[in-house]
């Protein structure tokens, strides 16, 4: 899900590969799985950490939209459903930084790089969050459409990422349907709390449609990546499986979806939809969405004001080493 | 400037009685606050009984281009395997 638009290094045929950049190739479309110490063609590297990266980040700062409903979700149950999942996103994140600290960067430093707006986070996180039913919805859409794109991402070239993955999606399901069972709720619930789902379904079905990334024939970096198979599928053919898998769902909610050229095309075996308004998408990329400004001033201000902490933990930790030292002596 | 805090290697025993196994890896100023975060991150849904945390730094491992001659010694060894060796079905399970 949460990679969009991750820039991809050159594309190179196979004449023009050097023998160790076709020994690699050739690695990878055997099924191989690449490990961190051993060789890789520059490009694999920085994609990765692209990707991996913005992956991460995506996870962090997805915890934000649904941190803004844990002290206002309507039961302690709910509550500490809601908590649990954003404490997981955590922990996703965590993995994923993990995963890119294998290829040679560091946390801190990925870190700087979200904060100073070098690396980007997934655009649905820049969308608010403003009535309870919005739990739901991010749970069962956004959740949902990161499923899509994670399931096949386990398995991706790379060991660490893969693994990862497969991390990941063991819990991910979790999230979903916890989101799914709050639209339940909502939708079998009073006219007024049906209107509130319906209304989520209709802020958050195009920006969900987005997290797959603009479409293929615009998705100029999608051939290195899929060669790497550090991406397994293309952008359109995950937004299909998505809304074919999503609008049955909406049915049995009662909702529907907010658009009237949704069809069912018996040829393809699909729904045929309308595509969402990519310059909305370009433009929420570019830092001009809704939440843009607060979600990435939520993170700085997280990172400088426990600054005290880590500094302090860490002094804590030299101390304790210096006495133990001595004490040896 | 800042220190970043120090990486290290997780590994879990499950439930079922078998060996410790490599999970992941986190950051954490001490090994104290390596196993509490180590169980925050990676036994939120009962995954293990026991954690070992070890500095990355202090991990020692074989180097991927050495892979071929490392290995080689068992790959010419098939008689290691018990397959390698023909018994007549007569003289029962073995």
């Amino acid at each position: 899900m949460y990679a969009q638009l991750v820039k991809s290094e050159g594309t190179k045929t196979r004449e023009e590969m050097t023998p160790e950049e076709l020994a690699f190739q050739e690695r990878i479309d055997r099924g191989e799985k690449i490990e961190p110490k051993e060789w890789m063609p520059e490009g694999y590297r920085k994609t990765l950490i692209r990707q991996i990266g913005q992956h991460a980040h995506s996870e962090i700062v997805g915890q934000l939209p649904e941190g803004n409903w844990i002290t206002r979700a309507p039961t302690l149950e709910r509550k500490a459903i809601l908590l649990a999942k954003v404490q997981d996103e955590a922990g996703h994140g965590l993995y994923l930084y993990s995963a890119a600290e294998t290829l040679g960067v560091s946390r801190d430093e990925l870190m700087e790089l979200l904060h100073a707006g070098k690396m980007k986070y997934s655009s649905i996180f820049n969308y608010p969050t403003l009535t309870w039913a919005d739990m739901g919805a991010v749970g069962w859409l956004v959740d949902g459409a990161a499923i899509m794109n994670q399931v096949p991402l386990q398995r991706t070239s790379y060991g660490p990422y893969s693994r990862a993955m497969i991390r990941i999606c063991k819990e991910e399901s979790f999230h979903q349907r916890q989101g799914y069972a709050i639209m339940m709720k909502m939708a079998q619930g009073t006219p007024a709390q049906k209107r509130m789902a319906q209304d989520a379904l209709n802020r958050l079905w195009y920006p969900a449609l987005m997290m797959f990334g603009p479409s293929d024939k615009d998705s100029v970096h999608s051939a290195q990546s899929m060669a790497w198979k550090i991406k397994m599928n293309t952008n359109d053919e995950l937004r299909q499986k998505f809304v074919d898998q999503t609008v049955p769902q909406a049915e049995y909610l009662g909702l529907t979806v907010p658009d009237p050229n949704l069809k069912w095309n018996e040829e393809k075996g699909g729904y045929d939809f309308s595509e969402p308004d990519w310059s909305e998408f370009y433009d929420v990329l570019a830092g001009n969405g809704p939440c843009n400004k607060d979600r990435l001033g939520a993170r700085v201000k997280a990172w400088e004001d426990g600054a005290w902490f880590r500094e302090g933990l860490m002094a804590h930790a030299e101390k304790a080493a210096a006495r133990r030292a001595q004490a040896a002596e | 400037m800042s220190k970043e805090w120090p990486l290290w290697e997780v590994f879990i025993r499950g439930q079922h009685g078998l060996n410790h196994r490599h999970v992941g890896s986190l950051h954490a100023p001490d090994a104290e606050m390596a196993i509490m975060n180590a169980r925050d991150v990676y036994t939120r849904r009962n995954e293990g009984v026991s954690i070992w945390v070890v500095p990355s730094a202090q991990i020692t491992a074989s180097s991927p281009s050495d892979k071929g001659p490392l290995f080689e010694p068992s790959n010419s060894k098939v008689y290691r395997h018990p397959t390698f060796f023909d018994i007549p079905e007569e003289v029962g399970h073995m």
